[in-house]
This record gives structure tokens, sequence and C-alpha cells, in this order.
């Protein structure tokens, strides 16, 4: 759905992003990992042509994103950044309203769309509507940051960074909020951050990149296994691979048929977690249960064991 | 406090106006100033009608001097003009920097006496606070809520409307009131250079040895630079409200 094409950006002789190529698919979540100064942020910025490429194109849909104003084109694709960016003087409902509101939507529709929103972030639009940014919790600012992205349902939602500035326990609700909303709305959506747990925790692909060019381009599980570079497997780290692999996996995924005792763990769980739980219990299998109750059969800690290698 | 102040405001603008429209019965107060029997009130002209000249002067002069050092601040904060910020900004020092007294003399012989080159004067001096204002309150609107408008798909132009201009207007407000404060005062040399004023009166207590009427013409100017202060400090607090800016 997103194509770019040999896209660079050079500013006089530095060249920030160089001869990028990839293709995002339609609903995934593609994060885009790596160090301040790889060139990532400046890559996402192309997308919207917040920057201007200095060559190469994107495609969205197979229409080249240069066809219309850029403005236009931002109206149609969501844009969240790090520190919100909320516009102070505006309540939250009109914050949310911004994009809609540029798009010339009726009042009653823009209405039913922030409440459906506000919703959808657990914010009570009775409560939170009328109210200003500086007014909310640094998490609820990040949500209502979010909302505005999506405001206009965008078929794309680009992110810059969107939980940097947040603390470990909202960012981690943030994360699972963001995972849901990409149920909920369908949406396509590019991330850009330096955090490789951010990344293997949302991405079902994931590119790395450094010095402007994006060394691997994989679903998280092949950057553990088979990385393309050596600072992929630098980036990734060598120490606790086989845990973060063990991470990627869900437990109702790995479970063998049968039904013998032991402790009950619930099939969304990854091997990562049944395997701290073993550790915990001191005990040798699990069974593993539907969240709605289902048995899924069981897991021994060899067989999650031997997940954890390439 | 409060309440005193509500107070004190009142009674200002209260003895002002009294003093404004029947200046004869505070006659008694300004016969201690004046000597040989000459007239404690000054009696060329109506203080009330000279009062409401200046005023107007300086409202129109802060008017034009609003426009451009606004459009000016605007200009020079936008990509593209920023290669003039040095040029206006030694334009606009210079209208402050130069006497208004001097501008007057060099306007005279151009625009001939009276209210033109006075608004000259006051325009130019106005200027400085307004242009510096505006581009400190442009320039401070966080770069993520800059960055967020234009991802958001606003054009340059509604960027500016609705996001920077109602965020700096705090700081473009109270520019203008300094501007306007300071020119209350500095309008009465206008009367050097025939527009009509208190500075009349100051001259004319000069000129004939009168410090009841310098009192009077100075006294009066003080207290509309103070009382128009307080006026605008209000009616900013008022719009920054109705604009929802902290």
């Amino acid at each position: 759905m997103i194509t770019i094409e040999k896209l660079s950006k050079r500013y006089g002789a530095t060249t920030v992003v160089d001869g990028v190529s990839m293709e995002i698919a339609r609903n995934s979540l593609t994060v885009i990992v790596g160090t301040s100064g790889s060139g990532k942020s400046t890559l996402l910025r192309m997308v919207n042509r917040l920057v201007e490429p200095s060559s190469g194109r994107v495609l969205i849909e197979g229409r080249d994103t240069r066809e219309e104003p850029a403005h236009l084109l931002r109206r149609r694709i969501g844009y969240a950044i790090q520190g919100h960016g909320l516009f102070p003087h505006r309540t939250v409902a009109e914050n949310i309203a911004t994009v809609p509101r540029l798009l010339g939507w009726d009042d009653a529709r823009i209405r039913a769309r922030v409440a459906e929103l506000l919703r959808a972030f657990q914010l009570d639009p009775a409560l939170y509507a009328g109210q200003f940014p500086h007014q909310l919790s640094g998490g609820q600012q990040q949500r209502v940051g979010v909302a505005r992205a999506l405001a206009a349902e965008p078929a794309v939602l680009l992110m810059d960074e969107p939980f940097g500035a947040l603390d470990p326990i909202i960012r981690a609700k943030a994360q699972e909020d963001l995972l849901e909303v990409r149920q909920r709305f369908g949406t396509t959506i590019v991330l850009v951050t330096h955090d490789m747990d951010e990344a293997f925790r949302l991405g079902d692909h994931v590119a790395v990149m450094s010095e402007g060019r994006v060394l691997q381009y994989d679903r998280p599980a092949a950057l553990l296994t088979q990385p393309a570079d050596p600072f992929v497997s630098r980036m990734t780290g060598m120490a606790d691979r086989a845990l973060r692999l063990l991470a990627l996996i869900p437990a109702g995924e790995a479970a063998a048929p049968g039904a013998d005792g032991g402790p009950e763990v619930v099939s969304t769980a990854t091997l990562r977690d049944v395997l701290s739980e073993l550790v915990w219990r001191g005990v040798d299998s699990v069974r593993v249960v539907d969240p709605d109750g289902r048995p899924r059969g069981r897991l021994t800690v060899a067989a999650i064991l031997a997940r954890g290698r390439p | 406090m409060r309440s005193l102040a509500n107070v004190l405001r009142a009674a200002a603008l209260a003895a002002l106006l009294a003093f404004l429209l029947t200046p004869q019965r505070f006659a008694r107060l300004f016969v201690p100033f004046t000597q040989y029997g000459a007239p404690p009130i000054y009696d060329q002209g109506n203080l009330l009608t000279l009062a409401l000249a200046q005023l107007g002067t300086v409202l129109v002069a802060a008017a034009a001097s609003s426009l451009v050092a606004v459009s000016l601040g605007i200009l020079v904060t936008r990509p593209g003009g920023a290669e003039f910020l040095p040029l206006s900004r030694t334009l606009v020092n210079i209208g402050q920097t130069f006497p208004p007294v001097a501008v007057l003399a060099v306007a005279v012989p151009l625009v001939g006496f009276g209210l033109r080159p006075t608004l000259i004067a006051l325009f130019a001096y106005g200027l400085l606070p307004i242009f510096e204002n505006t581009i400190v309150g442009l320039r401070t609107v966080p770069a993520a809520v800059l960055e967020a408008a234009s991802g958001m798909g606003m054009s340059a132009r509604q960027r500016l409307q609705s996001v920077e201009l109602p965020l700096a207007m705090p700081l473009i407000l109270e520019g203008i009131r300094l501007s306007l404060v300071i020119n209350v005062g500095t309008a009465t040399i206008g009367s050097t250079v025939a527009a009509k004023g208190l500075g009349e009166v100051i001259i004319a207590g000069l000129l004939s040895n009168n410090t009841a009427f310098i009192l009077q013409g100075g006294l009066v100017t003080g207290l509309m630079a103070v009382l128009l202060y307080d006026a605008l400090v209000g009616l900013e607090r008022r719009i920054c409200a109705r604009a929802r800016i902290e």
C-alpha cells in the first residue's frame, strides 16, 4: 500500500537518507528503528512530505504523493509526534476535530467522530471534550494526540517517537492501546522509534536503519535469527536474543496437544512470560488455555527452549 | 487588593472626567500656582476637546504602527522573509532612537504643520515594542505545535491564522499597549507644530510663566496614560480569555 522507491534526502554534502526502497503492506504495523541521526525520522517525514525528497518517490495505493499539494496529502495521512504537539489554545474536542474541520465535515459528523475517538481512548467525552491540553496528564495528552491523528479516518498513520516522552508504565499502556486501535480501525501504521523493545513489541515488520540506509527490513524474528548485518545484531542485542525470540511467540501457537497437570497460562501470553512462570513456580510444564477458558494443550520447558534458537 | 485597585481606578477616572468637564470648579486648587492674577485654569481652548484630540492622535498612530509592525513581524518570521529581519530591525530601531522632536523637525518641511507630522513621529516611535513583541510571540510557539499543525495538513496561511497568531496574541497586545502608553505622553510635543493636544496647555504655561497651566497639561496627560494602560490590560485579559490562551 505504501511503496517507497529509491528515496534519498541530501542536505548539501551530507546524505541523511540514502536510496531507501521498501514496501509497506496494508494494515501492517511497520516500525523503523535506528539510533539518532540514522535518518529514520527524515524517512518518515518524506512519506507525508514534511520533508521533500531529493530523489526517489513515494506511492500510496499506487498514487505518487507528489500528485497533489503537500498540505492536501497530509490531511489524508495521520501524524502523531513525540510531545503530542496539541494546540494549547484549543479544547480536546477542538484539537481532535482539526483535520475533519480542514476537510469541511459537518458539525454533527465531527461531534460523533470526536466522541467515538475519545471513548476508544478511554476518555469520557462528557468529562474531557471541553478540557484544555494543559489540564490533562501526560498519558492523556498523548492519547489525544493519537486520537487527533486518527480523526479523519486516515488509511495511513505515521508516528514519530509517539511514546518517547512517557514513563515506562504509561508507555506500556499506550503501546497496548495502539495495538487495539489498529485492530479496531484497520489503519496502516508506520512508527519510528530508537527503542528496540518497542519495535519488537509493536512491529509486525521492523526496518533497522543506520546512516541513512535500511540494513534489514523483515519480520522481528528474522532480525534475531538471520541478521543481515552485524549492526542489526548489535541493535537487537546479543545477550538476550533467545529471550527476545521467545517474547515474539504466543503460548497458544507453541502449545502441543495434551492435558497433563501443571498451572494454567493464558494462550496470549508469550513464551518468555511462560518460561518465567515455570522458573518461578519450579514446575516443568503448564496447561495453556484460551482467554475464554478453552484448553489449548500443554507446554514443557524443553518445548519452550527449543523455540528460543534459530 | 483587587477592590482597592478598582476604587483607585474609579476615583482617578472620576477626577479626570470631572476636571475635563467642569475645569472651573477646580480653579481654587490651581490659584497658588499662578502669579500676578493670571488665570488659574487654561482659558485659550476647551480642555476636554484637547484631551480627546490627543487621544485620537495617539490611537490613529497606534493603529498604523500596529498594522505595520505586526505585518513586518509576521513577514520576517516566515522562511522567505528571514533575510529582511536585520533591515527591518534597523529601521524600527531608528524609529525608536530618533527623537520624536527631530522627526517633527524633519517632517514639517515635507508635510507641513499640524496633525500629519505628529502622526508620523508617533507612528515611528511606536513601532519598536510592537515589532519586537510580535517576533518573540511568533518565535516562542512550541516547535511541536508547529510541526503538528503542518503535519495535520494546515496550509501556511491556516497555520498562521489559527495557531501562530492566537498563541502570539498576548505578547502582541502587550507590545501595542506599551506603544500606546508611551505615545500618550510623547504626543504632547505635537503642539510644537500646531497639532491639537494638551501640549498646547503646557507650552502656554511655559510661555506665560504660568505653572498652573503646565500642571494641568501634565496631570491630564499622566492620568490618561495610567487609565489607558489599565483599560488595555483589562482588554487584553478579555481577548486572551476569549481566545482561551493562558
